[in-house]
């Protein structure tokens, strides 16, 4: 039997607005799998509260015939979004407290929309990792399990992709920076799409890389990603780069139709050591592409494999400037002082109590890149491969592309714990394909398409034109209805 | 390029961040092993490469200079872990 809370978006909507549902019932629904989910890890902050008195609201609307699509849908909101009153830490120690007195450009659109926010999602320490392990709230669980270990859901929207797939919620917002929406709906097989840098706004989302971060829908299907974005972008005032232009209509964008369409593949993806599986899914992926009209060319992306260091110098350095910020004066954790300390001790000892260690070594990476004698060495290197990177992106359009299939993530979820514990470069290598968008700004989308010969989700992913997120949505829904995807995880939390 | 442990502390303080000497060593590693990782940016000719500050080249846009925020003094102290008479309380800075 589903229960409400199994529902799509889509098919959540249709019900609301025909009545068959109640919001009400619908949110409830969620809130007992919620509370049947600790296991998983995936909320941090419920907000039971909130989310009834939003569904109590969305059904008089639903009533009243006036529901946008996100009218009475519970969805769960990454800790990265600040919320008003509601905790919001990005699972850092040094926000511990933090109630923000506004509310994120995101979570404003959805809720004005009708949306119902059943609480905080666990996500990595300021967005930084792959595994959701650097949470000061404890580490969120991946629902698929395939043998005894406790397998990661990927990160750092981990508590995202975690409730998605649990169905939690119905749908959850994530952020990419590097990979982070993509990397996690690939390993928990689901849909995240990573819009164009600008598409949507970052005010009100706690900063980790502020040219690359970018928050996007973590979806059942690409339906849903496509209705969800469309609630979330759009230009705002309050954020400079937000990009001017009008949003499509995502949803209707979705014809299945992609004839004559223009694929590529791009060599430099075919890592030495890809695992023959992801080779096989890759090549399966375009096979249906193929089959439904489209034209599959191999392409080339020559700087691809300076992405991953490019990044690691680019992400740390806006990082140290943005965690600036955390110093114990204006909100979140302060360090009890000693006698005779002054204000270096205090920000010395709050930063080294509130950040947890992947984050100081991000803040000392890019505090070192942007020292005097190295920024031209390592930033503006940096700055100047990545311009080669989008390049590379740009020339490939120009051939006439229109969008390129390649795979989400080297590997199916790996064991909690069993990664980069002791060179933090092993974690980085998870993001090899998922960066090269972020540093060029482009839109992409994670689809599920089959399982691994041990049981778990593979997904591939496909990268966009600047501002096409509605044709990419497009190519997603055609290579989701051929994969066929409906394989759920067994419960056992 | 490796860090050794003086200039680990060098870091660590410029990042405002304490860290225990015997923690210098593993940290100065760890710093080492990603600026090695690094290191592979200087395989590639930038020559005449503009650095790249945008993704999307873009005008930021122009407003009125006028104010449009303000008078909501309580907020803004209401998460401080020490604010008094409207201010925000630190450590005394000058002796």
């Amino acid at each position: 039997m589903t229960h409400a809370n199994q529902l799509t978006l889509a098919a959540a909507r249709d019900a609301l607005r025909k009545g068959e549902l109640s919001a009400v019932d619908l949110t409830m629904s969620c809130l007992t799998a919620i509370d049947a989910g600790d296991a998983l890890g995936a909320y941090v902050h419920k907000t039971p509260d909130i989310a009834l008195d939003q569904a109590r609201a969305a059904d008089a609307r639903l009533k009243a015939g006036d529901a946008p699509d996100l009218c009475g849908i519970p969805l769960g909101i990454k800790d990265v979004f600040c919320t008003k009153g509601v905790p919001s830490q990005a699972a850092s120690s040094i926000l511990a407290g933090f109630k923000p007195e506004y509310e994120s450009t995101v979570t404003t659109k959805l809720f004005t929309a009708g949306a119902v926010m059943l609480g905080k999602l666990n996500m990595d320490e300021f967005a930084m990792g792959s595994s959701n392990e650097s949470s000061c709230y404890g580490k969120a669980v991946n629902p698929w399990k395939v043998d005894s270990r406790q397998l990661t859901p990927g990160g750092s929207s981990g508590g995202s992709a975690a409730a998605v797939a649990a169905d939690l919620c119905i749908a959850a917002t994530g952020t990419d920076t590097g990979g982070s929406i993509r990397q996690p709906a690939a390993f928990t097989g689901i849909v995240g799409i990573k819009p164009t840098y600008g598409r949507v706004s970052r005010w009100g989302i706690i900063a980790y890389a502020s040219s690359l971060d970018q928050a996007g829908p973590m979806t059942k299907s690409v339906r849903d990603a496509a209705i969800m974005l469309g609630a979330m972008a759009g230009h705002d005032p309050k954020d400079s780069t937000s990009a001017d232009i009008a949003v499509p209509d995502f949803e209707a964008a979705l014809t299945g139709d992609i004839r004559g369409k223009k694929i590529g593949l791009p060599r430099e993806y075919r890592l030495e050591g890809l695992s023959a599986e992801v080779t096989a899914l890759w090549d399966k992926g375009a096979d249906m592409l193929r089959a439904a009209g489209a034209e599959i060319v191999d392409i080339s992306l020559p700087h691809t494999k300076y992405a991953l260091p490019a990044y690691y110098v680019i992400a740390p350095a806006e990082a140290s400037s943005n965690l600036a910020r955390y110093d114990g004066v204006r909100y979140g954790h302060r360090a009890k002082l000693s006698a005779g300390d002054g204000i270096t001790e205090m920000y010395e000892a709050t930063r080294a109590e509130g950040f947890g260690k992947e984050v100081q070594r991000r803040i000392m990476i890019g505090t070192y890149v942007l020292s005097a004698g190295f920024y031209d060495a390592y930033y503006n290197r940096a700055r100047k491969v990545r311009a080669l990177i989008k390049r590379d992106f740009e020339n490939a359009f120009a051939a006439g592309v229109d969008a390129i299939l390649a795979p989400a993530t080297p590997t199916p979820a790996f064991g909690l714990g069993e990664m980069g514990t002791t060179d933090p470069v092993e974690m980085y290598l998870n993001d090899v394909f998922t960066v090269t968008l972020n540093l060029a700004g482009l839109p992409g989308v994670a689809v599920p398409v089959g399982l691994s010969t041990s049981g778990l989700p593979l997904g591939l992913q496909l990268i966009g034109q600047p501002w096409q997120e509605a044709e990419l949505l497009n190519h997603a829904y055609v290579l989701e209805q051929a994969a066929g995807f409906v394989s759920k995880p067994e419960k056992w939390w | 390029m490796s860090i050794d442990i003086e200039t680990a502390r060098r870091v660590a303080k410029l990042a405002r961040i304490r860290v225990a000497p015997e923690d210098l060593p593993e940290l100065a590693g760890q710093l080492s092993g990603i600026l090695t990782f690094m290191e592979q940016l200087n395989e590639v000719d930038v020559t005449g490469i503009e650095p790249m500050t945008s993704v999307t080249p873009q005008r930021l846009k122009r407003r009125a200079d006028v104010v449009t925020d303000g008078n909501i003094q309580a907020q803004v102290l209401k998460n401080a872990p020490d604010a008094r008479e409207g201010f925000f309380a630190v450590p005394k800075v000058v002796e």
